[in-house]
């Protein structure tokens, strides 16, 4: 039998409603591999024991009577950027270091109303600033996946490095994370499974630490696309407390998994084909598109002719909403404080302390892309570009249903390795800020290993709110591919 | 456009992030090495371009003029450094502000 | 004829521009569910999003735009049915965001006009620029201890509309004018209670000066003051700071002060002198606000009806001088107390009655219209008394101190001290033979010639009648009588 460990989230669905096993019993298992692996790992900042049992308890309670939602006791990791009631939320910050929301995110309330169970806090850059979960001031995250015959520690790629490693290592079944500039798809990739960054105003944003407001977009990982589609199911829906909440149904995402992509248009975008882009990842890509078209579908060559201004243009849109939204971390209503002489004082020394070098650096960025007399030659000819950007996608969806290119540049890359140059380390982002700027839903599916048996992920991009579509293109890619690989660090089977 | 150390100061200060003297060599670089790359912005035609502000595009929706919310004054406060006296911590305080 | 100041070098003239932040009248705020009541304990009007936690998110008050959209309408202005709220990002202690949501590009309200009258009798339009909705801030309170201050979030989020003037004010008189017609359309309106004690009504004064026939000069901005008395001090103040300050050769720099009204000058205000640069952009929370034309034209369609139009009714269908018709249309409350007062009855002796012994009686005892002892209907009913003869105008006039004191109808009160005229001409008849029997002397004096001992006579019968004797009916007995 399947370790409880190891199965998908519909696997565990089934056992569960079968009472094959527990929840409690497939809630212990993971709380043991925690207990196992986090010290290495550093996949979560707060460990949740107790309250895993408890609602694991309820779960059982629930299957007993019955009265199963879709997710009940299902255990799931939480990125740290979600605030949970009673549990401390950091946006691993020092300067949230001990705060304890009163309140509950929309997202994980829909998900405890359906069922979940939460194991805990999950890892990953600091305010979700970072490719690579370096910058998060709880340390960082390892990646499980480890290169053949090298020892070396790999990053789980950021910013839900966390959500990643937990999922990829079995420290959780699934997790949620959140995606500004790829921050799902790009750890997702470097750690072999699956992650969608739905349409902007798909998932609410309530409750929800922000980074970047008109970017952000909150999704799940997972180890199967049909994973992804049934924690979407549960996050997504409309929510008053967002004003950019879609009022729109939320369809049967996991059903769409199985609807088979004959006759679908895949648009291959050539600016996609990034000079110094390495042999590997052009071969996978090439091998993905050969995939879809077994199973029915047709590749049509398309261009997104701004695809090369995207990240400048993220680099000035993010900064300069991030510098607004970190504001009210100043030491004064909850966080982090640093006592000064007069108020100034205080706030500078509380921010100081309370942010590590990159929240400080696009803090600052972003105060000078907005200031006086920059405002048009840097953020309004941003906003311009972006609108470029989406005018391309707009574009593209005459002539074709969904696009597929690749996750990210490169694997997984040694810790260290990239942190000199915030530019080069920006450059990971490269395929995938477009879909934030322009607010389409974006998947990530493993579908296979480099040279050195590191995953490498393939990326579909879909038309505003139709997830569906995506989800049934990443199934039969998944399909398709087989990955069946798993890392190296992993809960014993 | 570079930064010089005068305007990483302002910034820093607009901000409010305490930066040291040593530190703004280094800031000032890494600064503008990222605006240096950005610059290639510059390069495209965004004439007649309509702005693109937010993610969504549809219209704000408007609320009921009803109180839903506040009185909670203790949760409020919760988390914060400094509330006030002991017993009487119905404020949140800063050090004194000469207006 | 105009308002000028005399310097050592000539004569000035000033310019003066209003920003005027009114609070809206809504039970929840701007952005978040909590309640806007004034003078609730500190911190418990205060929701987690008023406070700025992490991840909290606005949610707009749908009154609140309809609040500022019926003021637009109510000030001949423009009504924008695109808008947008901006971020104007700086670090306050009592600004928990870090940043205010206002309306910086594209405000709900564009251009309009109001007409102000001045006490030489004539008017005077004021063009205002817009008018924006708006977070307000918290308040910090510096003299609870020696070395803190404390903040109180009761008012971050409370919805504001900041109504901004153009530079066409051009004395203290037109500045109080100015103010004293806005508040008054505001509260016709209903979209904020002028109330300039609590804060409702704050202005921020623009003042600069200048020689005849020049451009403008720099403005200094005199932030928050909070009554019209203040207002017109504060402009003479800085306009003979500035008048000063020009002629000593100096120039004026353009800055934000404060008024203070125990020495009656401006200062300069230290706290905010770090340079401004409030990099507003687009506030991503946010999606436009697009309102429906049809909306604003329901609206419109429900607008009471405003100060100008009542008192031009009030001149015309009335028949009230000018003046009255001003008076009784400055409260809406005052206005609508006359209206039922005069309702089915003669207008000119009700606003006579209301701006003569009522408004007298209120003073008296301290009562405003909205609290007073005397009812319209009770009003009314005195001078349906005084009409079908019940009462003299002098009796009235007692009933209705009676009326103040007492808060009961004048008809009871009539009842209750026997104060109904005696209109019994055989009561009446009776008295003036004893009044004749008991001066003889007088009465044969006046036979002979001597009319005016007539007024003698009226005065004694009234004396013996208490003062109940209809007047008319005495002075026309008595002539019989005595002829
Ligand atoms: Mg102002
Ligand atoms: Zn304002």
């Amino acid at each position: 039998m399947t370790a409880p460990t190891d199965f998908t989230i519909a696997e565990a669905r089934t056992a569960l409603a079968k009472r094959e096993l527990s929840a409690t019993e497939l809630t212990q298992a993971h709380l043991l591999t925690i207990e196992a692996l986090n010290p290495r790992l550093n996949a979560y900042i707060t460990v949740t024991p107790e309250v895993a049992l408890q609602q694991a308890k309820a779960a059982d309670a629930a299957l007993a009577k019955g009265e199963a939602g879709p997710l009940t006791g299902i255990p799931l990791a939480i990125k740290d950027l979600f605030c949970t009631a009673g549990t401390r939320t950091t946006a691993a910050s020092k300067i949230l270091g001990n705060f304890v929301p009163p309140y509950e995110s929309t997202v994980t309330a829909n998900l405890l109303r359906d069922g979940a169970v939460f194991l805990g806090k999950a890892n990953l850059d600091e305010f979700a600033m970072g490719s690579s979960n370096a910058t998060s001031a709880f340390g960082g995250v390892e990646n499980p996946w480890k290169r053949t015959g090298d020892d070396t520690v790999l990053v789980p790629g950021g910013s839900s490095g966390g959500s990643a490693a937990a999922v990829a290592a079995r420290l959780a079944l699934g997790a949620t994370a959140t995606d500004t500039g790829g921050s799902i798809r790009q750890p997702a990739a470097f750690c072999g499974i699956a992650g969608i960054k739905p349409t902007y105003g798909r998932v609410s944003r309530f409750g929800t630490v922000a980074f970047a407001s008109s970017l952000d977009q909150a999704g799940p990982m997972a180890r199967t696309v049909e994973d992804c589609a049934i924690l979407l199911g549960s996050m997504a829906g409309f929510d008053p407390k967002d004003s950019t909440s879609a009022q729109m149904a939320v369809p049967d995402f996991a059903a769409a998994c199985a609807r088979g992509v004959k006759g679908l248009r895949i648009g291959i975008p050539k600016e996609y084909r990034v000079p110094g882009m390495p042999a590997e990842i052009e071969a996978l890509w090439q091998q993905g598109i050969a995939m879809l078209k077994d199973a029915g579908a047709e590749p049509v060559e398309i261009s997104l002719p701004h695809t090369q201004y995207a990240l400048p243009t993220y680099y000035i849109v993010a900064p300069a909403e991030a510098s607004s939204n970190l504001a009210r971390y100043d030491g004064v209503r909850f966080g982090l404080r640093e006592e000064g002489s007069d108020l100034k004082d205080l706030y500078e020394r509380t921010r100081r302390a309370g942010f590590g070098d990159e929240v400080r650096r696009r803090i600052l960025i972003g105060t000078y892309v907005l200031s006086a007399g920059y405002y048009d030659a840097y953020y309004l000819k941003a906003q311009k570009v972006r609108a470029l950007i989406k005018r391309d996608f707009d574009e593209a969806w005459g002539k074709v249903d969904a696009i597929l290119a690749p996750a990210t540049p490169s694997a997984a890359f040694g810790q260290g390795e990239m942190q000199d140059d915030p530019v080069a380390m920006y450059l990971i982002d490269v395929f995938t800020v477009t879909a934030n700027l322009a607010g389409i839903p974006g998947l990530t599916v493993p579908t296979g290993l480099d040279s050195k048996g590191l995953p490498l992920g393939l990326q579909i991009l879909g038309k505003p709110f139709d997830e569906e579509t995506v989800f049934a293109v990443g199934s039969a890619l998944e399909r398709a591919a087989n990955f069946t690989a798993t890392p190296s660090v992993r809960a014993a089977a | 456009m570079s930064l010089d150390t005068a305007t990483v100061r302002r910034v820093a200060s607009l901000a409010r992030i305490r930066v040291e003297e040593d530190e703004l060599p280094r800031l000032q670089s890494e600064l503008n090495g990222i605006l240096g790359w950005i610059e290639q912005l510059q390069a495209v035609n965004t004439d007649g371009v309509e702005p693109m502000a937010g993610g969504g595009t549809q219209a704000l929706r408007l609320r009921e003029d009803r109180v839903t919310d506040g009185g909670i004054q203790q949760q409020v406060l919760a988390n914060a450094p400094d509330a006030g006296p002991e017993g009487a911590a119905v404020f949140f305080s800063v050090p004194k502000v000469v207006e | 004829m105009s308002y000028t100041l005399e310097g050592a070098t000539g004569t000035w003239e000033v310019v003066i521009g209003l920003e005027v932040h009114a609070q809206v009248t809504s039970n929840a705020k701007l952005f978040s569910g909590a309640a806007t009541e004034f003078g609730a304990e500190p911190n418990s009007q205060v929701s987690f999003v008023d406070a700025g936690f992490p991840g909290m998110l606005p949610v707009i008050n749908g009154e609140c735009v309809a609040q500022a959209v019926r003021t637009g309408l109510g000030l001949n202005a423009q009504i924008n049915l695109w808008s947008r709220f901006d971020r104007k990002n700086y670090f306050y202690a009592d600004l928990p965001q870090g940043y205010q949501i206002s309306q910086f590009e594209f405000p709900i309200i564009g251009t309009g006009e109001i007409e102000i009258q001045l006490a030489d009798g004539s008017v005077k339009n004021i063009g205002i620029t817009r008018l924006h909705l708006e977070q307000d801030a918290g308040k910090s309170l510096h003299d609870q201890h020696p070395t803190k201050s404390y903040i109180d979030l009761n008012r971050s989020g409370v919805a504001l509309m900041e109504i901004v003037s153009e530079p066409d004010l051009r004395s203290p008189e037109e500045a109080g004018a100015y103010l004293t017609k806005l508040r008054q359309i505001l509260r016709y309106l209903g979209t904020c209670d002028g109330n300039m004690e609590q804060g409702s009504l704050r202005a921020d004064v623009n003042v600069s000066v200048r020689k005849a026939g020049e451009g403008f000069r720099t403005r200094c901005e005199v932030k928050n003051v909070n009554s019209i008395r203040f207002v017109m001090q504060a402009v003479e103040a800085e306009a003979r700071r500035q008048i000063e300050v020009w002629e000593a050769g100096e120039e004026v720099v353009q800055e934000t002060r404060l008024f203070d009204t125990s020495r009656g000058v401006t200062r300069s205000m230290r706290s905010k002198e770090d340079a401004h640069d409030y990099r507003y952009f687009p506030d991503p929370d946010l999606p436009p606000l697009v309102l429906d034309a049809a909306w604003v034209e329901q609206l419109k369609a429900g607008l009471p009806e405003l100060p100008d139009a009542r008192r031009a009714r009030y001149v015309g269908d009335y028949g009230l001088t000018p003046y009255d018709a001003h008076v009784l249309t400055l409260e809406k409350e005052t206005a609508a107390f006359y209206e039922s007062v005069a309702e089915g009855r003669d207008p000119k002796m009700a606003a006579n009655w209301l701006t003569g012994d009522f408004f007298a009686g209120l003073n008296r005892t301290g009562h405003s219209i909205g609290d007073s002892p005397v009812s319209a209907a009770h009003l009314g009913e005195l001078l349906d008394l005084i009409k079908d003869n019940t009462l003299s105008g002098k009796l009235a006039k007692e009933v209705l101190e009676a009326m103040f004191e007492t808060g009961k109808a004048p008809s009871v009160l009539v009842e209750e001290r026997g104060l109904k005229q005696v209109t019994d001409t055989g009561a009446i008849e009776a008295i003036i033979d004893e009044v004749m029997a008991k001066n003889a002397d007088k009465v044969a004096e006046y036979r002979s010639g001597k009319d005016k001992l007539f007024g003698f006579f009226v005065g004694q019968t009234m004396k013996a009648m208490q003062g109940k004797g209809n007047p008319t009916l005495v002075n026309d007995l008595l002539k019989q009588k005595l002829a």
